[in-house]
């Protein structure tokens, strides 16, 4: 890229550099692609959950119970249930970079279709979590 | 090499291995890889952790400690951490510019990963063993 010479003369037809304010449109498969890396991250720092519950359940029964103290919280459902959405939702995504690394999925109403069918399947799949385990807690 | 005009290196062997990442594609094989793992031991992981999700301490040490559901964990514990690593890479290299504060991210980012797999890793085996 650093080699890349700027033109020196105006190209007969100026083209909009993308991204172009006044033409920007935000698309589906842009905001899910954001999800992706973002769910990503929140999935990196959930991880951190996981490992003080297994520590705590190592170390003994009272940091067991002080851990579990926050999880039957509000704040601890509300953190576990984005946990289990963000992990459904960046696997949908996965998923859909298998099925890219194949070179299928790439036609306008497929991707239309993989990034609504991906969202309506990650929110379906954690309510069916979160009902099945309520209901056998 | 200085006494030589020309080199008999081909143009990608001068560059190989000098990306941001200082590697190839083995980062993309691995994410791939990993990624591969992590959706059935994701999915289990997310069924051991709502059926021990209410249990009280006794019970949940004894659902932690049965050894598919042991080996399970630390498979996920594995690639997950494999995975979520490289995944930060990325996005540390995607968003950290200057040379100096890119290397000591992309260190720090390894250090958690790292911490975060010995820890899970330890306490899972400690649970398991009865210890
Ligand atoms: C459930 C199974 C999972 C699948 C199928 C999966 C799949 C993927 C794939 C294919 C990518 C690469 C995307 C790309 O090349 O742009 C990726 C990126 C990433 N994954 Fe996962 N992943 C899973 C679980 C996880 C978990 C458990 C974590 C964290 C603990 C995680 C963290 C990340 C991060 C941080 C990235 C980088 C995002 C980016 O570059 O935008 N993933 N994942």
């Amino acid at each position: 890229m650093a080699e890349a010479k700027a033109p020196t003369s105006q190209p007969a037809h100026s083209r909009p550099l993308s991204p172009h304010l006044q033409i920007y449109r935000l698309t589906w498969t842009m905001v899910m692609s954001g999800m992706h890396r973002a769910t990503g991250g929140a999935l990196y720092i959930g991880t951190l959950l996981l490992v003080i519950w297994l520590v705590a359940l190592a170390t003994g029964p009272r940091a067991f119970d002080r851990v579990q103290w926050f999880m039957g919280s509000w704040l601890g459902y509300l953190i576990l249930f984005g946990y289990t959405w963000a992990l459904l939702h960046h696997m949908m995504g996965g998923l859909r970079h298998f099925m890219w690394d194949f070179g299928k999925g790439f036609e306008p109403k497929e991707r239309l279709m993989l990034a609504k069918g991906s969202l309506v399947a990650s929110a379906a799949l954690t309510l069916l979590v979160w009902v099945v385990g309520l209901s056998l807690s | 090499m200085s006494q030589f005009k020309f080199s008999i290196r081909t143009p990608a062997g001068r560059v190989r291995g000098l990306g941001s990442a200082r590697s190839g594609t083995e980062h993309f094989w691995l994410q791939r890889l990993t990624a591969v793992a992590n959706v059935p031991l994701a999915i289990a992981f997310i069924i051991i952790v709502v059926s021990v999700a209410g249990r009280d301490f006794e019970e949940a040490r004894l659902a932690v400690g049965q050894p598919l559901i042991a080996i399970l964990l630390l498979l996920f514990i594995l690639s997950g951490v494999i995975h979520m690593r490289i995944g930060m890479q990325v996005i540390i290299e995607d968003y950290v510019h200057s040379e100096g504060a890119k290397v000591v991210a992309v260190m720090a980012n390894t250090f958690f990963a790292v911490a975060i797999g010995a820890a899970a890793t330890f306490a899972v085996l400690k649970i398991a063993f009865g210890i």
